[in-house]
């Protein structure tokens, strides 16, 4: 089933005590505007963990029916090593595609095969059909546009970074303890940001959805995704993250019917004020002001979450 | 002719210069090619062209540097086929035998006013070339009374004066690149507006568009830009390849 809506949502996350996207440029402190002194996230590291939480949440092998008889998938093209190893060589037999293989005469005739390579991997492959992709060779460059925008993701107020020095009880090398004659302690760091509320932009397009055949399924994983990814992406730099709000303003019209910049206005982080010396450690230091008063005619909020 | 005017803002922007796109480095201002896209993403049919005319620099050139992860390879199309036809195969990317970080330079809190008129050109030479976009029921009232309509520039003028006054888009307007989305405002009244920028400055060799004529492999042109007091007027340019 196709899309018939657009969608512009606001996504609101907050970092305890962790870092939420290190910056490679800066030994891996936590982004941050050099200007303002907010928090930055990118939007491929917001990207890698819906990639990441459909992978999980999927079986990769998984074949589903979808509204109109099409068997869509939920692979992940991008995808990270440490989880999904053991998806290598992965069958397609059986998968009940004969309409592919018996096109196989018109692909042969120039410029169609790029079109058909395109639709098959974004009917196979989640993140394909959802972000897009490019494909290499061919008429146009083959390219996919996805339906889903996302934005880099900005903190509330401005952060700021922590460095901790850690130490640890073991080497790696019988050089290294030689070198300490056996004391065998070396020390690390890391950086931390004791708390940030942070707010993404996304926009998504049902006129791409219907060029990658992006359906209300997928929206509907992309959603669950967006709600609990952090849940699933718990580690040592991490600290403790969590989706406190995702805001969707549903058009009724595949166009929309607002501007999305007016709509983003409605949904407003703003710190309590306690007193002049407080410091935010908390998300309950912030209420989130929703107006949905007077929403433009046609477009619905949804609180997915908060 | 007439022209519109549409004002664009964003956070960041990444116009990227050719000659540095390995690690992005953005022009100063928005390329022509990039303020088309931004029309297009409003309203754009096979039987329309968009020139843009006029691009006005509203805030002051600020950078801001950020360096990424980024994944180096492409899907190929040869291995797709391979797949799709034995049915079996190794499609996905590994991050971590793909990984690139890369650098980039992007431009911070800008906002421009974009001006462009379009010229109808003869649809049926573009059928061929764009062959995933399939006819679908529209579910906007006045979309789709306009749909029935024979294509003349003064449906085109209605159709984009509707959506860009009411923020209707096919997909968000972005600045360079998708992450860096657009937000727009249908300008009707320039005289009320403020001004752009004092600067003067001389840009360069600029991208101006690509040629698609040979849309297999299209040709980049270029132009020599010229900002004058936050101007960069795109009439009587010359353009070459």
């Amino acid at each position: 089933m196709t899309l018939k809506n657009r969608y512009d949502f606001v996504l609101l996350f907050d970092v305890k005590d962790g870092n939420p996207n290190g910056d490679p440029d800066a030994g891996n402190l936590p982004r941050v505007d050099a200007e303002t002194g907010l928090g930055l996230m990118t939007d491929v590291a917001l990207k890698r963990k819906v990639r990441n939480f459909v992978s999980m949440t999927r079986d990769q092998s998984e074949v589903t029916e979808s509204l109109n008889g099409d068997k869509k998938r939920f692979e992940i093209y991008v995808k990270e090593k440490a989880i999904l190893n053991n998806q290598n060589k992965r069958a397609y037999v059986g998968i009940g595609k004969p309409e592919l293989l018996e096109g196989e005469d018109k692909k042969r005739k120039g410029g169609n095969a790029v079109e058909e390579a395109r639709q098959w991997m974004c009917k196979n492959f989640y993140d394909v059909r959802t972000f897009g992709a490019v494909m290499s060779t061919g008429i146009n460059c083959g390219q996919v546009r996805g339906p889903v925008q996302l934005t880099f993701a900005r903190s509330i107020n401005p952060i700021v970074a922590l460095e901790h020095s850690i130490t640890r009880m073991a080497v790696a090398t019988e050089v290294e303890a030689e070198k300490q004659s056996g004391d065998n302690r070396t020390m690390g760091r890391k950086f931390t940001v004791p708390y940030g509320l942070y707010v993404a932009h996304g926009f998504i397009s049902a006129h791409l959805a219907n060029q990658t055949d992006f359906g209300e399924d997928d929206l509907e994983l992309l959603w669950q995704a967006l709600e609990s990814m952090f849940e699933h992406d718990r580690s040592a730099a991490r600290g403790e993250m969590a989706t406190r709000g995702l805001y969707v303003f549903k058009h009724d019209s595949e166009l929309g019917n607002a501007p999305a910049h007016s709509l983003f206005a409605r949904i407003q982080p703003k710190l309590k004020i306690k007193n002049e010396n407080s410091v935010v450690r908390d998300f309950g230091d912030y209420t989130v002001m929703v107006d949905e008063a007077d929403l433009p005619q046609g477009v619905t909020l949804q609180r997915i979450v908060g | 002719m007439k022209t519109y005017c549409l004002e664009v803002s964003g956070d960041f922007a990444c116009f990227t210069r050719p000659e540095m796109k390995v690690e992005r480095v953005s022009y100063d201002v928005m390329t022509p090619s990039a303020a088309r896209a931004v029309f297009e993403a409003i309203l754009w049919k096979p039987a329309i062209q968009w020139h843009i005319t006029k691009i006005e620099v509203l805030n002051p050139i600020k950078w801001i540097n950020l360096r990424r992860n980024e994944v180096g390879a492409v899907i190929s199309t040869r291995n797709v086929q391979t797949a799709m036809n034995s049915g079996s195969g190794d499609l996905g990317l590994h991050i971590e035998n793909e990984r690139q970080q890369r650098a980039g330079l992007f431009l911070r809190d800008v906002a421009y006013r974009i001006h462009a008129h379009f010229e109808m050109r003869d649809a049926s030479r573009h059928k061929h070339h764009y062959p995933h976009l399939v006819k679908h029921s529209i579910n906007d009232a006045e979309e789709r009374q306009a749909a029935g309509t024979v294509n003349t520039a003064a449906k085109f003028l209605a159709m984009f004066e509707r959506r860009a006054a009411k923020g209707q888009c096919v997909n968000q307007p972005y600045l360079g690149c998708r992450e860096f989305s657009a937000s727009f405002r249908l300008i009707e009244d320039i005289s009320a507006e403020p001004s752009p920028i004092t600067e003067t400055r001389d840009l360069g060799w600029m991208l101006y568009d690509l040629d698609y004529s040979n849309s297999a492999s299209p040709d980049p042109r270029f132009f020599r830009a010229e900002m004058k007091n936050g101007v960069l007027d795109l009439n009587n340019v010359e353009v070459r390849g």
